[in-house]
């Protein structure tokens, strides 16, 4: 675990991602702009610092309805931002970026931030990069198991020879600059299916898996997958990261985060999916065994332990931004995760 | 109310036929209701590719965003080796999952011969029922000998098609009331 610098006797790390998706706030209507909502995430990180939260990631998605398809840049200025909170990507599309180009600049961000960065690679379940970048989505699946195992080679060695199909072959690279300790914590993105763990599993990588809905019983088999494949390739499940992550909204009683969330899950969904969130299935969703993490800040603090319990993550994810969330009650949910959600969490996980 | 008439080959009659007919009897005993065919026959869809249904352009676009903006649907399908058409099954691909959530299904079959009459039952059905469609149970299986010359002439087909056209709206308007009684339930 130290490797990915997680010590798993401080507890559970809390975390928040965002996709850095830029809708309309579902009940006004209006759209800030890109800048502004560039800046509010940037302002997010420096509130979640000093809320105690652990890590910040930021995602790409390269098409109508995103803001952050630069992400690294966006990271960036985080790390310049803040000086303790881990900086991660959620995800980085690897498939439509060059590895080499990726690791400098996550090493760059390394070096800002003083060793605090972190790369999820992922192949994106929205097709627009593929499109947009020139990528052939029929090499969806092996473009990106080539290019995280010359990411995972960039990050184990100091000069790297390595040849394939998809990039121009490497001879005796030195990449530069290197991170503050030499390597970076790379994860593998996983959307929620055992053939994608198990993946990460053969290649010995830290596995971050989305559990956006439903039961948390039905990932529960991704994460034994998961580590079963590590084992029978060689590797200690033991020292390798699981890290889940869930759409989130926390308020004072149920009913304020029902009706705080679903406008904006139910208009988020429609926007990037063509079909809103039912409301049936949301009604159930503050029951501890649903994974969507919506309810009071004690059946959030439930739901996390449920799920600590099944699963044995190091870290947890939520993403409190999605549909056109409006800053005001981001900056609430930070403050109650920070005030009661972390140390209820901490104090029961901490070994 | 939005319905929408697929007839889902791009060759034949018969199936367009019996759409033309199930159109008119919908217009003439439900005028309020906003009535759409889309013959396959007069649009080129592409092969579905993994993109999102509005991501398409023209007539694939059309033809999808049609389908999910309507409360119900009647699928007027012919019966090629035993299954549906590939043109039919394609407009299931293009579709996301759960894309019937909320939405009507009902099925008209044309076919050569009455030994296809189960054909509905095992191919069709189990892709809407996936697709989360409500399903109305009963179809109309039309035969090669109930049409001459683009007409149909069997009387029990046209009194079996003015009963579906009626299942059809009234299953919409239940399944309306059943989900404004359980949205009612709910405070968000």
């Amino acid at each position: 675990m130290e490797n990915y610098r997680i010590d798993p006797s401080k507890g559970m790390e809390f975390g928040l991602y965002s996709l850095g998706d830029h809708m309309p706030n579902p009940l006004t209507g209006e759209r800030i702009s890109a800048q502004q909502r560039i800046n509010e995430l940037i302002e997010a990180s420096k509130l979640a610092e000093q809320a105690g939260i652990d890590v910040f990631g930021v995602g790409e998605s390269h098409q109508t309805y995103f803001t952050t398809q630069a992400h690294t840049v966006v990271l960036g200025a985080i790390a310049q931002a803040t000086s303790k909170i881990k900086i991660t990507s959620s995800a980085t599309v690897l498939s439509v970026s060059d590895p080499v180009r990726v690791y400098e600049d996550f090493s760059t961000i390394d070096l800002i931030s003083d060793g605090r960065a972190e790369i999820v690679a992922g192949r994106g379940s929205r097709v627009g990069a593929y499109q947009l970048l020139g990528v052939d989505l029929q090499d969806y699946e092996e473009i990106f198991e080539e290019k995280l195992e010359l990411l995972k080679k960039l990050n184990e060695e100091e000069y790297v020879t390595w040849q394939g199909e998809f990039r121009a072959p490497l001879k005796n690279a030195n990449i530069l600059p290197q991170p503050k300790n030499g390597s970076l914590p790379i994860w593998r993105a996983v959307g929620g299916l055992p053939a994608s763990a198990i993946k990460a599993g053969v290649m010995g990588i830290p596995m971050m898996l989305t559990t956006l809905g439903g039961p948390a019983s039905n990932f529960k088999p991704s994460v034994d997958a998961y580590r079963e494949a590590a084992e029978q390739s060689g590797y200690d499940p033991k020292t390798l990261p699981i890290a889940t992550t869930s759409l989130f909204y926390v308020a004072e009683t149920t009913k304020e985060a029902l009706q705080g969330m679903y406008p904006h899950i139910n208009g988020g969904f429609l926007a990037i999916r063509g079909g809103g969130y039912p409301k049936q299935q949301f009604a159930q969703a503050p029951d501890t065994r649903d994974a969507l993490m919506v309810g009071s800040t004690q059946q959030i603090i439930e739901k996390m332990l449920f799920q600590y319990e099944l699963y044995d993550m190091q870290r947890f994810m939520a993403q409190i931004d999605f549909g056109g969330v409006p800053f005001e009650k981001i900056m609430k949910n930070i403050e109650i995760i920070g005030n009661d959600i972390i140390p209820a969490i901490k104090k029961y996980t901490a070994k | 109310m939005k319905i929408v008439a697929l007839a889902g080959s791009i060759v034949g009659s018969k199936t367009k036929t019996a759409m033309l007919k199930t159109v008119e009897i919908l217009k003439q005993k439900y005028p309020q209701h906003e009535v759409t065919l889309i013959d396959l026959a007069e649009y080129t869809v592409e092969f579905s590719d993994g993109r999102s249904y509005f991501e398409y352009e023209g007539d694939t676009k059309y033809v999808t965003e049609t389908i999910m903006a309507a409360d119900a649907m009647i699928i007027g399908t012919p019966t090629f080796q035993a299954s549906i058409p590939a043109t039919l099954k394609n407009i299931f691909d293009l579709l996301p999952v759960n894309a019937f959530r909320d939405k009507v299904v009902s099925s008209i079959v044309t076919a050569g011969t009455a030994k296809h009459y189960l054909m509905v039952e095992q191919q069709l059905k189990p892709i809407l029922a996936y697709m989360k469609a409500h399903i109305v149970p009963t179809y109309v299986f039309i035969e090669e000998k109930d049409f001459l010359r683009k007409e149909i002439v069997n009387d029990d087909i046209l009194f079996r098609l003015e009963r579906l056209v009626e299942d059809t709206v009234l299953t919409v308007e239940a399944f309306e009331a059943i989900r404004r009684k359980k949205d009612e339930e709910y405070d968000f």
